[in-house]
């Protein structure tokens, strides 16, 4: 059927894709990627399989035994720091799309000149090591800094406190220095497929849509999100999915109670060397992400990112 | 510049055929495109006429058939070693390249010495010279228009193919390039195969049209011909309007009229319009209910008290008139349901009215018989 | 109030560009700090001292060297992987495409802590020591799939009338090639390029997984700086970064600019 459909508009219309038949010539140019990726990827992750069912220590070697006993032990042990990676990274996620939502839209909306200068400062910041610019975090979060001064006199401190985003009346070394981290990073990542769909929205949209007695607020949630709905779609995921492994944001600006589950592995696999643990975490952790963003875009009903 | 030119070589399609999967874009077609001459390929959307334009540009395999060119059996050839060339459906100019370097894209491929003049030569015959140095993305829509003809035109070709040139040109800028392609043709002397779905403008530049319907030629020959003797239905409703009475039977007294009966009315046809072949007998012979007679809404006339006598009168009812200016058009209905359009020229004579009841006239000779099983 | 709510959307904009820019500022301002002690915490006084003395800072100039040549092999194979997958996959068909575009996604979609502990977990079972090709090949590996998709996007793009118009014009396929669709396709590659050498660059968590005990990237070297105390130079160099990506960005936009203006000028002769 899909071919017939595409025989009739081939007949008519210019094919709006070449899809030709090459022979060996896509084998030949896919070689080396392919290559690269089966042998650096797809083996590793096998290897990364293997390595959490066996069992032994760093000094006698590991041997592989099957050992699936591994997956709850590691579950129980570090549930609560999984169970926190997944919380930050959709706190991260949602706070980056409240937060970009309205950056991409004033800047799709700016003219021509003022829009470029605008994109090139939320990109440049990312030439900077994002470990130098984490750094800063610390200093703009200090204790007797201007920030922090500022949320204890406006109360907003006490209200972090209330929902147990800060243990303390400091901002660094709390969950909410982590969450702002974790924003911070991937806001980027958010803002620009935002921008790119936003960019493209007929603005007569938004004139149709007042004709049709939708005021501003229906307006925005019948056809302006309706629309946006992929870059929203490819902008949580390109957050969520880096946020959910990441632990620099929880090292350096947070406390041990907030620690995340790639800190864990990270620990395991390089200072404690229990390798089955941390293969299992990794892995763990992968399938969960694999899982969740599988459901996620199923649910949203966009499946053209690849 | 190609002034001195020999008339290029006929090109013949013979059993040409495509097909997609097992969709068949072109069911072996047969045609000979006269060297030197304008001829356009006609039909609607999917009929195949592009598909046919391609295999000919050579972007396309064909299934089986043959493509020659003058003498030489061109079909195996690659597109890059024909001596054809087409102005694309959107133009597909590089847009990486200024016009000069596009206009000059095949010479150079050819290593012609002086490619830069006889660019140079082909921008002035589209009158563009001044925007040699400018990106086609700088130029409005009718100009790319203009450089893609050029670009084309330039290399000399024995077959330039036109594939829906016009098509997203507005309206007043469509009729100024469809007189300007004439002209260059006729300068040039390159045989043109122009792809389109517009009848008016293919009857407009053509010399001769070929209308294709389905992957098959439905009909070819010169505008007035097709205009005024359509082979069949498809081509009598696609190339303007027709009226279509269904007839019940034909009656022959002899001589130069013959006598077709519709809805129990007898109408006067001229032998001469009757499809070749067609055999009518003397009796009141009952035909397929297939076999139409056809009148052209222009050719109506709606007949007043001091007008001479008309051959055939039709009496119906104004049930619409629409006035554009150039002509008034009506629908007038008749006795048994049908409703006729007639086109009125706005020539001082007095117009009719919804609701007037009207007589229609046609002359013998302004009729056609179309007689096809559809 | 009607002012306020008319303006809200501009308002949350630039409250968000001061929170994404803010950390730069931060860092810009601190490059010329003279701290007491070890930490570059708090604002002490004014001083050119890191931006006189760079490399005073032991190993910051090795660990630098060192990013940027990782970097610069890392984006090159990776391109030139990466474009060659990226043609294959947009213009061809063949059995396994939509398998190769899921490999592809794949690398993109996992974590860097996965994938620098999957990768180790293979160096250690097939025995290969921790340096800087390991490094290379993790570079490579999750700059890839960036190139791919970036080229892709612009292959997908591109009007394939455009190089059938160049096969008209009697250009072989390989002509084609070289002349018109390579020319279109390279701000995609050049993008592409761009992106794996920051990702490279700026890479902590795979590289910490794959360097080794004395391999040093520079994000390793400000992350080791940070345990044991952070010396200014650090700032100089984020600044440096920082600006640089500014001025590069500006310069091709007013050069572009400046091409606009040129043939807008002689249009108007």
């Amino acid at each position: 059927m899909a071919a017939l459909t595409q025989a009739a508009v081939g007949a008519e219309a210019p094919v709006s894709r070449p899809r030709r038949r090459g022979g060996l010539v896509p084998l030949v140019l896919l070689a080396p990627a392919l290559l690269w990726l089966v042998v650096f990827f797809v083996v590793p992750t096998i290897s990364l399989a293997s390595q959490s069912l066996q069992t032994g220590d760093i000094d006698n070697g590991f041997t592989l035994t099957w050992n699936f006993a591994v997956y709850a032990e590691a579950m129980a042990r570090y549930w609560p720091q999984f169970l926190r990676s997944m919380v930050y990274a959709a706190s991260a996620t949602l706070g980056t799309l409240v937060l970009g939502y309205p950056l991409a839209w004033f800047i799709a909306h700016r003219s021509g000149r003022w829009k470029n200068v605008l994109l090139v400062l939320v990109v440049a910041p990312f030439f900077t090591n994002f470990l130098i610019r984490t750094l800063a975090w610390q200093i703009i979060l200090t204790d007797n800094g201007p920030v922090t001064g500022f949320f204890r006199a406006t109360g907003l401190t006490a209200v972090l406190q209330a929902m147990g985003l800060t243990d303390n009346d400091s901002l660094l070394g709390s969950q909410f220095a982590v969450i702002c981290g974790l924003v911070y990073n991937f806001l980027p990542f958010m803002v620009l497929p935002l921008y790119t769909i936003l960019e493209r929205l007929d603005v007569r949209l938004l004139d149709a849509a007042g004709d049709l007695y939708a005021n501003g607020w229906q307006t925005f949630w019948r056809v302006i999100w309706p629309l946006s709905l992929p870059g929203v779609v490819s902008g949580t995921l390109l957050t969520f999915i880096p946020a959910a492994g990441d632990y620099i944001n929880s090292r350096l600006l947070g406390n041990t109670q907030t620690v995340m589950i790639g800190q864990v592995i990270d620990a395991q696999f390089l200072r404690v060397l229990d390798y089955p643990i941390a293969a299992a975490l990794s892995f763990i952790l992968m399938a969960a992400i694999i899982v969740l963003v599988a459901g996620y875009v199923r649910a949203a009903g966009t499946e053209e990112l690849v | 510049m190609a002034t001195t030119r020999a008339t290029p070589g006929d090109l013949k399609l013979v059993q040409l055929t495509r097909n997609f999967e097992d969709f068949v874009a072109v069911a072996g077609i047969d045609l000979v495109v006269p060297g030197g001459s304008f001829f356009a390929l006609l039909g609607p959307s999917g009929c195949g006429k592009t598909t046919t334009l391609r295999m000919v540009a050579g972007l396309e395999e064909p299934t089986s058939g043959q493509i020659l060119l003058g003498a030489d059996d061109i079909t195996g050839t690659r597109a890059y070693q024909r001596k054809v060339n087409t102005v694309f459906q959107s133009y597909a100019l590089f847009p990486h390249l200024s016009v000069l370097d596009n206009v000059g894209f095949g010479l150079r491929q050819r290593k012609m010495g002086d490619w830069r003049r006889r660019a140079m030569e082909a921008l002035e015959l589209v009158k563009l010279a001044d925007r040699a140095k400018q990106r086609p993305r700088q130029l409005s829509g009718g100009m790319q228009q203009r450089v893609a003809l050029a670009r084309a035109i330039v290399n000399e070709p024995d077959v330039l193919l036109l594939d829906e040139p016009l098509g997203a040109l507005d309206l007043k800028l469509r009729r100024e390039m469809q007189i300007e392609l004439k002209r260059i043709q006729q300068e040039v002397g390159i045989t043109f195969i122009h792809v389109t779905h517009d009848q008016e403008e293919a009857m407009t530049m053509a010399d001769t049209v070929a209308v294709m319907r389905a992957g098959r030629l439905e009909q070819v020959g010169a505008p007035a011909d097709l205009y005024d003797h359509p082979a069949t239905t498809f081509v009598a409703n696609f190339l303007g309007q027709s009226n279509l009475l269904p007839l019940e039977g034909f009656s022959d007294p002899g001589g130069e009229f013959v006598t077709a009966h519709a809805h129990g009315i007898g109408l006067v046809v001229e032998r001469a319009q009757l499809p070749a072949g067609m055999v009518v007998t003397t009796q009141v012979a009952a035909v397929d209910s297939a076999v139409h007679l056809g009148i052209r809404p222009e050719k109506l006339r709606i007949l007043g008290p001091n007008d001479p006598p008309s051959a055939n009168r039709l009496g119906g009812l104004v049930t619409d008139a629409s006035f554009n200016g150039v002509a008034t058009t009506y629908l007038v209905s008749m006795p048994w349901g049908q409703e006729l359009t007639v086109t009125r020229p706005n020539d001082g004579s007095p117009r009719a009215h919804r609701g007037d009841e009207v007589t229609l006239g046609w002359d013998p000779n302004q009729a056609f018989v179309l007689a096809e099983a559809d | 109030m009607a002012w306020l709510r008319r303006n809200l959307v501009v308002i949350v904009g630039l409250l968000v560009m001061a929170y994404i820019l803010m950390p730069n500022l931060v860092v810009t301002m601190f490059s010329f700090n003279k701290p007491n002690g070890r930490y570059n915490y708090e604002w002490t006084q004014f001083s050119l001292d890191a931006w006189l003395n760079p490399c005073a800072s032991a190993g910051l100039c090795e660990s630098l060297g060192l990013s940027l040549w990782v970097a610069v092999v890392a984006a090159l194979v990776s391109t030139v992987m990466g474009t060659m997958a990226a043609f294959a996959l947009g213009r061809y068909r063949f059995r396994g495409r939509a398998a190769t575009n899921l490999l592809v996604f794949f690398p993109m979609a996992t974590p860097e802590v996965v994938m620098g502990s999957s990768l180790l977990t293979l160096f250690i079972a097939m025995g290969i020591p921790s340096g800087q090709v390991t490094i290379l090949i993790a570079h490579i590996l999750f700059t890839v799939s960036f190139v791919v998709t970036t080229v892709k996007a612009r292959v997908a793009s591109l009007d394939p009338a455009l190089e059938q118009a160049a096969a008209d014009l009697y250009a072989t396929p390989s002509q084609a090639f070289w002349k018109v669709t390579f020319p279109l396709v390279a701000p995609g590659i050049a993008a592409g390029a761009l992106l794996a050498f920051a990702l490279s660059f700026d890479d902590y968590i795979v590289t910490n997984f794959n360097a080794g005990a004395t391999t040093v990237t520079f994000p390793m070297f400000v992350w080791g700086a940070a345990q044991r105390g952070t010396p200014v130079q650090i700032n100089v160099v984020g600044t440096v970064m920082f600006f640089g990506a500014l001025a590069i960005v500006g310069f091709g936009q007013l050069i572009g600019a400046r091409l606009r203006i040129g043939s807008r000028r002689k249009e108007a002769l």
